[in-house]
């Protein structure tokens, strides 16, 4: 379900000296300073860092919530930096699947209406939707659930309609932010076993995290201190490394 | 199209959250039922006043004496009467007055009214065979005065129907005999009920022979030897020749009680038509009046609305920027909350009408209301369009502040 079209240069996002400068009152906070990376179609990217390290702000800027104040930020060939906020709404539809810590359901309203809720905002049919929300959760093993409402499934059942509502309009990026951060350990894995598969397949998969053991499954682990890149190295020991040195800071 | 599943997601939301959405639409229920009883009830007021104008015949007339003038002295109104059976006789020439059909005098006042151990103080109007077509009133049973009866001086009486049930109970009073002040009369009719009320109400009245109220039960003053009388109504041969009427009974009048051109009328004519009218101004206006009162109900419930679609907005910050975050753009988020406060307003609006129809039900059971609530087509039509106007007005403020949200703050929010 991955479309395998890619930017001429091969990367499916790049980043090149990307800054992002807040105003808090007088002061000038800048949480990204010069940040350039690129993430190839079908990679597994974690991406680590202390809180108050730029990655929230970096995952905004991947996820086309926010605009970079200056640097150049492509995603499959468009230069988004400069989008309005219409053509990024559109953008963050059609390439972008979020999953976040919180799952974020909406309340009281069926797995099968959350997940077609992208395709609502896409203008596809309500009927095209119906089957397009039940590929979905029939990927993510939950298409016997379709009609349960959030409070009648299980954390990992939520986080799963979470991941089948970031997939159904087919994008090529999935952004999840700490997913696993609100679930208990077995279920954790088996939400992680489920993105390693939906990687495995060839989607493109960017994890922020601060969990070592979430970042482990990742093919590649950049660090980000104090708004820039620390470190991006191909997993092995250098994560093993990185527990030693800051994982007993931030846990 | 896209209305329709804006429409889809509102109500999913209104479902998803009743106690908030009924609390919102708290407000306009009341404000519209507000609007409905109120413009309902003055409605139906007017319409009850209307009625029993009319069910005495708009083409009546009724002329009682007025301030008299004697020797350049003005009276007070209904000083001296100077209103005599002289001058109903002569209304009766029909060949000076052809716009008149009936010409009724009456002569009333109160007598003590006694059968066995029940004693009551009531109007007593002496009356011609004709005031009973002249003021329409009905015989339940029995038969009422006749033209026999005057000539003869019979002590006969009709009663009304209230004072028939308070004089002999439930019984048929026809050939009973009541006492009127302390003299025998033979019962020979009994009324329908007209409704009216007050001492004046038909109900409420027992009538005699004209000639045995003015001579031996009161014996009325004269003037230039005739009997006065109270009044004298007339039925006029249609409606639209009423004014005609008018005309020729002042001309004869003046003419009988040598009235000089400088000198005012010594009777006033009072006419239903135009006591119609006032009725209808003002009704009209206690409506309007009682429809603003309604309205300012609903505008304080579009502010309810408003209030707690802000606090809403507020409440569901996660739940927009999450829909930003699955490309939502203004637009979608703006109408989003707009629909939803449009759809809120309608079914309140909806629930307001039913609530007012509840009201009207419940007002029809109080026997001791003589009108209905009218609830009419057209209120139903402003109060429907009021509330989702409000929805509109109420909604956009609200709406506007949710797709200002940053989406970034708004998935960060707890």
């Amino acid at each position: 379900m991955i479309p395998d079209m890619q930017s001429a240069n091969g990367h499916f996002i790049q980043l090149e000296n990307v800054t992002k400068v807040y105003q808090m009152g007088t002061v000038q906070v800048h949480a990204l300073q010069g940040v350039s990376l690129a993430v190839q179609q079908g990679e597994y990217v974690a991406v680590m860092g202390a809180s108050g390290s730029g990655k929230s702000t970096l995952m905004n800027m991947i996820g086309l919530l926010d605009r970079p104040t200056s640097g150049s930020y492509r995603i499959r060939g468009t230069e988004a930096s400069q989008l309005s906020k219409r053509r990024l709404a559109d953008l963050r539809n059609r390439e972008i699947g979020f999953v976040f810590q919180q799952f974020n359901l909406l309340a009281r309203i069926s797995a099968h209406r959350q997940v077609e809720l992208p395709l609502f905002y896409a203008g596809i049919s309500s009927r095209k939707g119906r089957e397009m929300a039940h590929q979905a959760l029939a990927l993510v093993g939950l298409a016997e659930r379709a009609n349960h409402r959030p409070e009648e499934l299980s954390g990992g059942e939520q986080q799963r309609v979470a991941i089948a509502r970031a997939l159904v309009n087919q994008p090529g990026l999935l952004l999840a932010d700490e997913p696993t951060g609100a679930l208990d350990s077995k279920t954790g894995d088996e939400v992680l076993d489920l993105i390693d598969r939906l990687q495995a397949q060839g989607l493109t998969v960017i994890v922020v995290t601060h969990d070592p053991q979430v970042a482990q499954r990742a093919q590649r682990v950049i660090t980000l201190s104090d708004g820039k890149v620390i470190s991006d190295e191909e997993n092995g020991k250098k994560l093993a490394r990185w527990v030693m040195e800051v994982g007993h800071e931030t846990d | 199209m896209r209305l329709i599943r804006y429409l889809r997601v509102a109500l999913e939301s209104i479902t998803a959250h009743k106690l908030r959405a009924i609390l919102t639409m708290l407000g306009i229920i009341i404000g519209v039922a507000a609007v409905l009883t109120t413009m309902g009830i003055g409605r139906g007021a007017a319409a009850n006043i209307t009625q029993r104008i009319q069910s005495q015949g708009t083409n009546l007339l009724s002329i009682s004496p007025g301030a008299s003038s004697v020797g350049g002295l003005s009276g007070g109104a209904g000083s001296a009467s100077t209103l005599t059976v002289g001058d109903a006789k002569a209304l009766q020439d029909l060949t000076l007055h052809p716009s008149l059909a009936l010409v009724a005098p009456e002569y009333g006042a109160n007598a003590r009214l006694v059968v066995g151990d029940t004693n009551t103080q009531n109007q007593v109007t002496g009356v011609t065979a004709d005031y009973a077509q002249v003021r329409n009133l009905e015989v339940a049973s029995g038969r009422f005065l006749t033209p026999t009866d005057s000539e003869g001086q019979s002590r006969v009486a009709v009663l009304g129907s209230e004072l028939a049930g308070d004089l002999f109970g439930g019984g048929n009073p026809v050939g009973l005999s009541v006492r009127i002040n302390g003299e025998p009369y033979q019962v020979i009719g009994v009324l329908e009920e007209t409704g009216g009320f007050g001492r004046t109400s038909p109900d409420m009245q027992a009538y005699i022979p004209l000639e045995v109220a003015q001579g031996r039960l009161f014996n009325a003053p004269r003037y230039r030897g005739d009997y006065t009388v109270s009044s004298i109504n007339v039925q006029v041969v249609s409606e639209d020749r009423v004014d005609e009427a008018q005309s020729q009974i002042e001309t004869t009048l003046r003419l009988r009680h040598n009235l000089r051109a400088d000198q005012e009328n010594d009777f006033n004519i009072f006419d239903q038509a135009s006591l119609l009218e006032t009725v209808a101004d003002i009704s009209q206006s206690l409506t309007i009046f009682l429809g603003a009162i309604g309205a300012i109900s609903l505008l304080v419930g579009g502010i309810g609305i408003m209030n707690i679609m802000l606090v809403s907005v507020t409440e569901r910050t996660r739940e927009i920027g999450l829909r930003r975050a699955v490309g939502a753009h203004d637009q979608d988020i703006l109408l989003q909350f707009l629909v939803e406060a449009l759809v809120l307003c309608f079914i309140g609006g909806l629930i307001g009408v039913g609530l007012a129809y509840g009201v009207a039900a419940l007002f029809a059971r109080i026997p001791a209301l003589t009108f209905n609530v009218v609830i009419q087509p057209d209120s139903l039509a402003l109060a429907l369009s009021f509330s989702l106007l409000a929805g509109l007005v109420f909604g956009i403020y609200p709406a506007m502040r949710a797709t200002q949200l940053d989406p970034i703050e708004a998935l960060r929010s707890e």
